[in-house]
């Protein structure tokens, strides 16, 4: 069994806060490089390349309520 | 409540707590200053609580306890508080909070003189106070003057009445006068408190916890968008026009054939009518003009009953604030004089004669 | 990073539904959208959405009433208190709490804190500590710490100058009124979720009539000390956790 998770980041309410960053035991999220949303922020997206692992750590320090978490275990 | 409806001789200050709780009254909010504690006194006496439910706290500041009004009648209560002159002074700001989130709560200055910590005789010396308001922007407080112990009882009701039905605050202007004699007063019959179904329904803005079939009530008096801001001044400034329309209350007494008139509110009202029966001993015609609501003021009432007058003294204890009302409603019409004594002192009836005579009647010859 | 698992059927974390899709303005990394989350979601475990009544008050959560979807009352600058009392009084069955910052709470509204608190009133005060007055522009509150520099002590705060910083919540703590005096923080997952806890313990104690509760939340003010958010919590543990330490200072809910 392992345990699966992925993250919605709503980045038009992202402020680039990047304590979602800091948060996250996997390194999962990262600020994106030279983008901004509609207010002006730098706004965080998931690295489909980095395994989530639902801890929803992200999610819990988000200040901004920017974060959805799913998590799923699954048959390896 | 074992009170019936009778003729019963008691203090100002004392009617208009008993009647607070016999208007269904839902709380009382207040801190102690000569010459108005009786007031809270009576109430933690008759400990309303046990028997209508009426929350009494003793605050630990005038500044909380307008602050408990306005928390309290924000969720659609009926609460008030009571004080005294500086501590009225303390008060403006939650005052002028109420004013700019429009929340119903009803307050009472038993005045004594002043400025600052003043005196604790009687005065009238915060007309200026209570009509322009000491707190911030444009507003207006309704403002009903007591001249005897049955007004302190019936007023009280009165002002709730028009609190919620405009959502301003409303004040009674009383003092120490009007608090501390006694009188015969008929208090008026228990009305029990409202449920919650009828608060729901006569202060649907209330914060009393958001249902799912209306969106949240929010009670503040801030917005930042000038363009709102406005609006939501000149939706007040309607308001108040309708106030000043509809709720003008004013009395006057031996008019018929007066020449002169005394314009005074108050305690000044009684020695007025002393002093007017004295004027009629001495051949004087002189009625007395009494505004019973200083905002709105009466002053089309006043100035039609001006008319064919040869002259107006407004008699008030203080240096001279209600004269300025009296004077802009007559416009130049009429000779306009003030009398008042300060500090704390009372003037006689017969000092009330000596000024109408030597600043209207002697200065025409 | 899977993402055919995205389904309602395995969501384990989304904004609380009593937060409202307005964007709250509060700094990137401030501490406030953190525990407006929290009472968002202690409210609706708690089911007493219809019945909750929040005082908000001046400071950077002036706007909390446009945030979270219960009814609001904007009280003056520290005296939601008062307000909170009138209105619990009133209405013995509503969630009642106030919300406020250091220089709303320990400083002009001092005696209004302490004295509901020492009432007993059956409130809870969730206190915003972050050492400085945020929405006006960084200036010195009661809370700021020696040497801490702020626009009004541009040099760090001096005892001579300035007094010393006040510690309310120890002071709550002594009250006989209190029942949960406690100090938290929201800078990791791990502290959150105590903090949660802390507000819906107080909550509860509430609405079992068992007194007043206070629970401090340090907070950052990223503009105010002009830290980055993640620098800002690296400064706050290493500066306010010492002088304001964390943990439960009173609970006698079940005494």
């Amino acid at each position: 069994m392992k345990i699966k998770g992925a993250v919605v980041v709503d980045t038009a309410r992202c402020k680039g806060c990047a304590l979602c960053v800091q948060a996250c035991p996997n390194g999962v999220l990262a600020l994106v490089k030279k983008k901004v949303n509609a207010h002006g922020y730098p706004y965080v997206e998931p690295q489909l390349d980095k395994d989530c692992i639902g801890c929803s750590s992200c999610a819990i320090v988000c200040p901004d309520a920017c974060i959805t978490v799913y998590r799923k275990k699954v048959e390896i | 409540m074992e009170e019936k409806q009778e003729v019963t001789l008691m203090k100002g200050n004392e009617a208009l707590a008993r009647a607070a709780i016999r208007c269904g009254a839902d709380g009382f909010f207040g801190y102690p200053i000569t010459p108005q504690s009786e007031i809270i006194e009576t109430l933690a006496l008759l400990k309303p609580w046990e028997t209508t439910g009426m929350v009494v706290l003793q605050a630990e500041s005038e500044v909380a306890a307008i602050n408990m009004v306005y928390g309290g009648a924000g969720s659609g209560k009926r609460v008030m508080t009571t004080s005294s002159s500086p501590g009225i002074a303390l008060m403006q700001e939650g005052i002028a909070y109420m004013a700019g989130a429009e929340i119903p709560g009803v307050f009472v200055n038993v005045q004594r003189g002043g400025p600052g910590l003043g005196t604790i005789q009687p005065s009238q010396s915060d007309y200026f106070q209570a009509t322009r308001g000491g707190g911030n922007g444009d507003y207006n407080t309704i403002v009903l003057a007591p001249a005897s112990v049955q007004e302190m009882a019936d007023f009280i009701d009165l002002a709730f009445t028009l609190a919620f039905r405009y959502r301003n605050p409303a004040m009674i202007l009383s003092d120490g006068v009007i608090g501390q004699m006694m009188e015969k007063v008929v208090l008026p019959p228990l009305k029990p408190r409202r449920t919650e179904e009828q608060i729901r329904k006569e202060c649907p803005w209330a914060t009393i916890g958001r249902t799912p079939d209306r969106k949240p009530n929010i009670l503040t008096s801030l917005e930042l968008k000038p363009e709102i801001m406005e609006q939501r001044n000149l939706s007040m400034q309607r308001k108040y026009q309708t106030i000043k329309d509809c709720e003008v209350r004013y009395d006057t007494q031996q008019m018929d054939g007066a020449e002169y008139i005394i314009v005074a509110f108050g305690s000044a009202a009684r020695i007025t009518e002393k002093a007017i029966e004295l004027a009629k001993e001495q051949g004087i015609k002189v009625g007395l003009f009494r505004p019973i609501t200083l905002w709105p003021f009466p002053e089309k009432q006043l100035r039609k009953a001006a008319v064919g007058k040869k002259g107006i003294l407004v008699a008030e204890i203080n240096a001279g604030q209600m004269v300025q009302d009296v004077r802009l409603a007559i416009n130049g019409a009429l000779p306009v004089e003030h009398f008042g004594r300060l500090g704390g002192i009372v003037p006689e009836p017969e000092e009330i004669v000596k000024a109408l005579k030597t600043q209207l009647i002697q200065k025409e010859k | 990073m899977d993402t055919s698992i995205i389904s309602p059927e395995n969501l384990v974390y989304s904004k609380p539904k009593l937060m409202n899709d307005t964007t709250m303005h509060y700094c990137p990394g401030c501490s406030h959208g953190v525990v407006h989350k929290l009472v968002a979601e202690v409210i609706a475990d708690m089911g007493m959405e219809e019945k909750t009544v929040g005082i908000c008050p001046v400071g950077c959560a002036v706007f909390a009433y446009r945030y979270l979807d219960i009814d609001w009352q904007e009280a003056a600058h520290g005296r939601a208190p008062a307000l909170a009392t009138a209105v619990k009084r009133l209405w013995p069955d509503r969630l009642v709490f106030t919300y406020q910052g250091d220089g709303d709470l320990a400083c002009i509204g001092t005696a209004e804190t302490l004295h509901a608190l020492n009432r007993g009133e059956n409130i809870t005060i969730i206190f915003i500590n972050n050492a400085i007055y945020g929405m006006t522009g960084g200036q010195m509150a009661p809370t700021t710490l020696i040497g801490q520099k702020t626009s009004t002590c541009p040099y760090g705060r001096d005892p001579v100058l300035h007094g010393y910083p006040l510690k309310i919540t120890e002071l709550a703590a002594q009250l006989q009124g209190t029942c949960y005096v406690t100090r938290q923080s929201v800078e990791t997952a791990g502290a959150i979720i105590k903090a949660k806890k802390a507000i819906r313990k107080a909550f509860d104690a509430s609405m079992n009539k068992k007194g007043s509760s206070l629970v401090e939340i340090v907070s950052t003010c990223s503009s105010g000390w002009k830290l980055k958010p993640a620098e800002a919590n690296k400064w706050m543990e290493e500066h306010m956790f010492p002088f304001y330490p964390k943990g439960d200072l009173k609970d006698t809910i079940n005494k």
